[in-house]
């Protein structure tokens, strides 16, 4: 069946993470400058005071550790039926966090303490878009 | 540069009133709800809608409102940000009457958030920020995004499922005082924890209701205030902020950073402290968001919510009275929860609060996020 989900769709400032998906690199961003990466993609430092717009994109581990989350046990429309599935916070080795879902484990609290070490699954959900998902590190 | 204490105890509400019935309303328009309370509001003043010249609103727009009203005001806030945005709307009225671009402001508020008549939708679009890092996991609401963080502090505090739901057990007790009140039967930590599952760890009792109903102020300056049938409601202090959009960029997601801003800008312009604040209303969509607002304002120390809770400060009898209306979580949660917050403030320090009436109150604290730990809104206001 198509994916009927939410689906994300890129501006000209975050097509690269999007693209770099697609072809199962996770890509994000770095402040020459302060040296440290970021999370959103915007083309310009957003770390506090600096607004650098000397940047570069980069491939990063896709490793990080799970920062907090919860489970749904409500969901509307498709993911009714996914119910209960894990919104997540996770925090990359590289710094930055980001939300994702965390999948390939059984979603119980006990499953998934703070801090637990998680890895990058690229999820293909469309031909066109692949989502970074999250599971736990082997 | 004029000081923000120039500004303290030089505005005040003087009109003050929340639709005839809050609840289950489906024969009142969104837009209707503004007006009643409005109208309401302007009546408990003496006044009439041609008195009014400075008018904000949240949710519909400034001209919404005007055109249904059919009035031209010299001063509009059309900030609209989320529950705190109200909160917001009085700290403005104050420099704006102040500046003496209006004398007398209205502030609005009407929400059809049960019955949804003549509301409008608004979820983000696809290539928004939310819309490419939120949506696509699944995100349906507050209860699936502002809980996030709540993890966290459990895993760095040792906060526990019991501790958050004693502030839905405290809050009931004070809705059982309040005839108006939606849910007014007790309810103990077990009930609690025992109700549906929503977003682990939030049960349905640790969220907040979804009501219809609206609430408008009147705001005049101090040349005036003492002119009115009741006596004023001063505005002490203010602060408002705005950060992110995105849960997963709250920068510390154990404090409600936000707030910390807020809470020193407006006990600066009240020239207060802490231990001057008698009563708080600090809004709960969910029974943690008090909790991080009781820790980011600095009444306990990081980590010391949960606990400070659970020992009943908050609950009738207690030291710290929180919530007195019965919170959005007992009393009655439109959506944009923030008015109600105040006009419980202000239905406390005049002394109209019936049997859950404060004795010797003087202050009052009100606070609210605009967004997810996001936007926020803090006042200080007193009787004296």
């Amino acid at each position: 069946m198509a994916y009927n989900k939410a689906l994300p769709q890129a501006t000209p400032e975050t097509q690269e993470f999007w693209d770099g998906l697609k072809r199962h690199e996770l890509r994000i961003q770095k402040c020459v400058d302060c040296d440290k990466f970021y999370f959103f993609p915007r083309p310009f430092c957003p770390l506090e005071g600096c607004s650098s717009s000397n940047v570069t994109w980069e491939t990063v581990s896709g490793k990080g550790k799970l920062h907090t989350y919860v489970i749904s046990h409500r969901g509307f429309g498709p993911w009714a039926e996914d119910t209960p599935y894990v919104i997540a916070v996770v925090e990359l080795d590289e710094g930055p966090r980001m939300m994702t879902n965390i999948v390939n484990v059984e979603p119980e609290p006990e499953n998934l303490p703070a801090d637990m070490p998680v890895e990058i699954v690229y999820a293909d959900v469309t031909d066109e878009v692949t989502l970074p998902h999250f599971q736990p590190a082997n | 540069m004029p000081n923000s204490q120039d500004l303290s105890h030089k505005v005040a509400i003087v009109g003050a009133s929340e639709t005839a019935e809050v609840g289950n309303l489906p024969d009142r328009s969104m837009l209707q709800l503004h007006a009643e309370a409005a109208l309401l509001a302007l009546e408990d003043a003496g006044l009439t809608v041609d008195d009014v010249d400075g008018v904000a609103t949240a949710g519909p727009t400034p001209a919404q409102l005007t055109e249904y009203l059919n009035i031209m005001p010299h001063w509009i806030d059309g900030t609209s940000v989320g529950g705190g945005s109200f909160l917001m709307h009085v700290g403005h009225a104050v420099a704006a009457i102040q500046a003496g671009y209006c004398n007398t402001v209205l502030v609005t508020h009407g929400e059809s958030g049960r019955s949804q008549v003549g509301v409008g939708g608004r979820a983000p679009g696809p290539a928004t920020i939310a819309g490419q890092f939120e949506a696509p996991y699944g995100v349906w609401g507050p209860p699936s995004m502002f809980s996030v963080p709540i993890v966290r502090h459990m895993h760095e505090y040792g906060t526990t499922e019991e501790q958050m739901a004693e502030i839905a057990v405290a809050t009931r007790k004070w809705a059982e005082l309040n005839p108006r009140a939606m849910m007014r039967d007790p309810i103990t930590v077990d009930d609690v924890l025992n109700s549906r599952m929503i977003a682990w760890p939030l049960h349905l009792l640790n969220c907040c209701l979804v009501t219809d109903g609206g609430g408008a102020l009147v705001l005049v300056g101090e040349d005036r205030a003492n002119d009115f049938p009741k006596d004023p409601v001063w505005v002490l202090g203010r602060g408002e902020t705005s950060a992110h959009t995105l849960i997963s960029q709250m920068k510390d997601m154990t404090e409600w950073t936000a707030a910390v801003q807020t809470g020193k800008d407006a006990f600066e312009m009240a020239g207060m402290t802490h231990s001057d604040i008698q009563h708080a209303m600090f809004y709960d969509a969910f029974t943690h968001v008090p909790m991080y607002a009781l820790e980011a304002l600095g009444f306990v120390k990081p980590g010391e919510g949960g606990p400070y809770f659970a020992e009943g400060h908050t609950a009738p009898g207690g030291d710290f009275p929180m919530n007195t209306n019965g919170g959005g979580l007992s009393y009655t949660h439109t959506g944009m929860y923030g008015m109600f917050a105040i006009m419980e403030s202000v239905t406390q320090l005049r002394g109209e609060a019936g049997e859950r009436q404060l004795d010797d109150l003087h202050t009052s604290m009100v606070h609210a996020p605009a967004g997810m730990f996001s936007g926020t809104s803090t006042l200080i206001l007193g009787n004296e």
